[in-house]
């Protein structure tokens, strides 16, 4: 342990972990590949899909972070606030990849017999996006999804998510842009201007991101609608990103930068895991109770494709892990001070969002197979492990940028940095 | 003997009376407890107080609430007058979570906040156990047993010298109950 305290110290992204994450890439290239070609592309489509929103929402969570901090004047985060500059500077990115992913769905079509008729569907978001939902004697019309063309249309979907997520991504970079120009020249000037651009982003943000959540995830079953699945997706963004962003701590300050992490900064990461996995049950459980609780069919058929016996272990899974590991393992005060228990809560969070994801994608887009070990296949594990090393890869590159690894004139460094709780 | 009950060391700077502290501490003078008009930071690992065990008596509240209440809509709709509300069964469990939910935080804030009052002997009608009232407005008070701590001059001059605004010997324990 360092007792001096490097402010000049920059990060070096080589070694062990630079390797596994570019073999990780690999891994990922490959499995999308072969899902392919084995033809598969539905599932292959699905999981790019999950992964994608899962890679831009960690993302966003980093301006979202950042955002709060300045919002809120807290000083506690100011010595770590480069690790969500970092997500924030690769949004642009992961943006670009998702859609990527989300345009090649669309646009890349396979035809289905429906009635002896043939139909052309692209392969995400078939659910609206159709030709043939919309033509009224084509067999397959439907006229609740045509009555919400006015939204659900590619132009404006894509519009949205775009212009979304672009937005989210200059704001992003607004803010570090801020903390390192602070870092050149010092003063108040920069906390102001970032605090003004937080208070705007925040705004813009909390509106847009159940819209996000609305167009990307939700209208892949497009005759539900749930409006707290907005929120739902929100509480999900936060949680995922507070745990990737407590392991890429965790991870620097084993790998000896970043000294000034203490154990405090650490409690503070497992409180927010803990207090926004439980606001997540709630509004995964509000969602829930209100259409058992109304039993509408139309409602009920979102729930009912998720107790299939293929879908149930996994909706069962995802409660246990999301809800009940943080609840018993980080309530008490020494086990969110303790860094590996901080440490396996987080992997299990961030894969328990991954289910999660998996959860409000599948169903609707593969639907259910023989058996419910066979719903994660290769193919889930081998996406998930190529974006785990793609993000892994571009945020230390990002990371290794910065000329410090603290913002070294941020206000209100000392409070942070004697942190203590 | 002398009828000193407790040293009474006033301070009127929190930072000053952080240095009291240490200067009694490095004298070995056991310190009974400080008083002061707001929270201060480590002020508690200092003196060695244990963290507080508040946290258990909530999570025993709650669990109490929970159980209470289940218990409650258990008996009413499942086992002395089932209903058919919507066709489901008489007993959904998740037609009970928000009550459930809600009780439990209701039984955990009012069991904490009686707790609370409890601990500290803070009760409607009941005279606030005080040992020095300005504690209460701009002193920040570090009270020593007098008992067992016989040189009673040395400790006035290390409190002194720490930067005390005023010793105080006093006869009895609380003045709040004049």
């Amino acid at each position: 342990m360092k007792t001096q305290i490097n402010f000049d110290e920059q990060y070096q992204f080589t070694g062990k972990v630079k390797t596994w994450s570019l073999i990780s890439i690999v891994i990922g290239v490959v499995t999308v590949l072969a899902g392919f070609l084995t033809k598969q592309s539905q599932e292959t489509f699905s999981n790019l899909l999950i992964m994608g929103y899962y890679f831009a929402c960690v993302c966003s969570c980093g301006v979202m972070f950042c955002g709060i901090q300045y919002a809120a004047q807290a000083g506690w985060s100011a010595s770590i606030l480069r690790v969500p500059q970092a997500f924030s500077r690769i949004l642009p990115i992961g943006a670009l990849i998702f859609v990527v992913i989300v345009i090649a769905g669309l646009f890349t079509t396979h035809t289905v017999t429906v009635d002896g008729k043939d139909h052309v569907e692209p392969y995400l978001y078939a659910r609206w996006a159709t030709k043939d939902l919309h033509v009224k004697d084509s067999g397959i019309y439907d006229a609740v999804i045509d009555g919400k063309s006015g939204y659900l249309n590619i132009g404006f979907f894509l519009a949205r998510i775009i212009g979304f997520l672009g937005i989210y991504s200059i704001f992003g970079w607004m803010l570090s842009k801020y903390s390192r120009s602070e870092d050149e020249l010092g003063g108040m000037k920069f906390y102001n201007k970032s605090m003004i651009a937080s208070a705007i982003f925040l705004v813009f943000f909390g509106f847009t991101v159940p819209l996000f959540a609305f167009d990307s995830m939700m209208s892949l079953e497009a005759r539900w609608f749930s409006t707290m699945f907005g929120w739902y997706n929100l509480a999900g963004l936060w949680v995922s990103g507070i745990a990737v962003m407590t392991l890429i701590m965790i991870y620097l300050r084993k790998a000896g930068y970043m000294q000034w992490i203490t154990q405090d900064h650490l409690h503070n990461m497992g409180l927010l895991m803990f207090a926004f996995s439980v606001f997540w049950t709630y509004t995964w459980f509000a969602q829930f109770l209100l259409t058992y609780y109304a039993n509408i069919p139309e409602e009920a058929a979102y729930f009912y494709i998720r107790w299939e016996p293929q879908f149930m272990p996994w909706f069962w899974l995802n409660i246990g892990i999301n809800f009940g590991a943080p609840l018993l393992i980080l309530m008490s005060r020494d086990s969110k001070r303790y860094t590996q228990t901080v440490k396996i809560m987080a992997i299990i969070l961030v894969l328990g969002h991954w289910l999660d994801y998996f959860q409000m994608t599948m169903p609707g887009t593969v639907g259910p197979k023989d058996h419910w070990y066979e719903e994660i296949s290769w193919i889930e594990a081998g996406t998930f492990i190529g974006f785990a090393g793609l993000f892994t890869f571009i945020v230390l590159t990002a990371l290794s940028k910065f000329k410090s690894l603290i913002p070294k004139k941020h206000p209100f460094l000392q409070e942070s940095l004697h942190h203590h709780i | 003997m002398s009828k000193t009950k407790f040293i009474l060391g006033l301070f009127d700077d929190p930072d000053v009376m952080m240095h009291g502290i240490d200067a009694l501490q490095k004298n070995s003078v056991p310190i009974y407890d400080v008083y002061t008009p707001m929270p201060i930071h480590g002020i508690d690992d200092k003196l060695g107080i244990k963290g507080s065990r508040l946290g258990y008596a909530a999570f025993m509240f709650g669990i109490l609430g929970g159980t209470t209440i289940f218990s409650i809509i258990y008996y009413t709709l499942v086992h002395d007058w089932p209903m058919n509300i919507g066709g489901k069964p008489a007993f959904t469990v998740p037609n009970f979570i928000p009550a459930t939910f809600e009780w439990t935080v209701l039984f955990t804030a009012f069991g904490m906040t009686i707790t609370f009052f409890f601990a500290n002997h803070l009760f409607p009608g009941r005279a606030p156990r005080v040992m020095d009232l300005r504690a209460t407005d701009d002193r920040f008070v570090i009270a020593i047993d007098a008992k067992g701590n016989v040189s009673h001059d040395e400790i006035t001059n290390i409190l002194k010298e720490a930067g005390a605004v005023e010793v105080k010997h006093n006869d009895r324990k609380y003045v709040s109950y004049e």
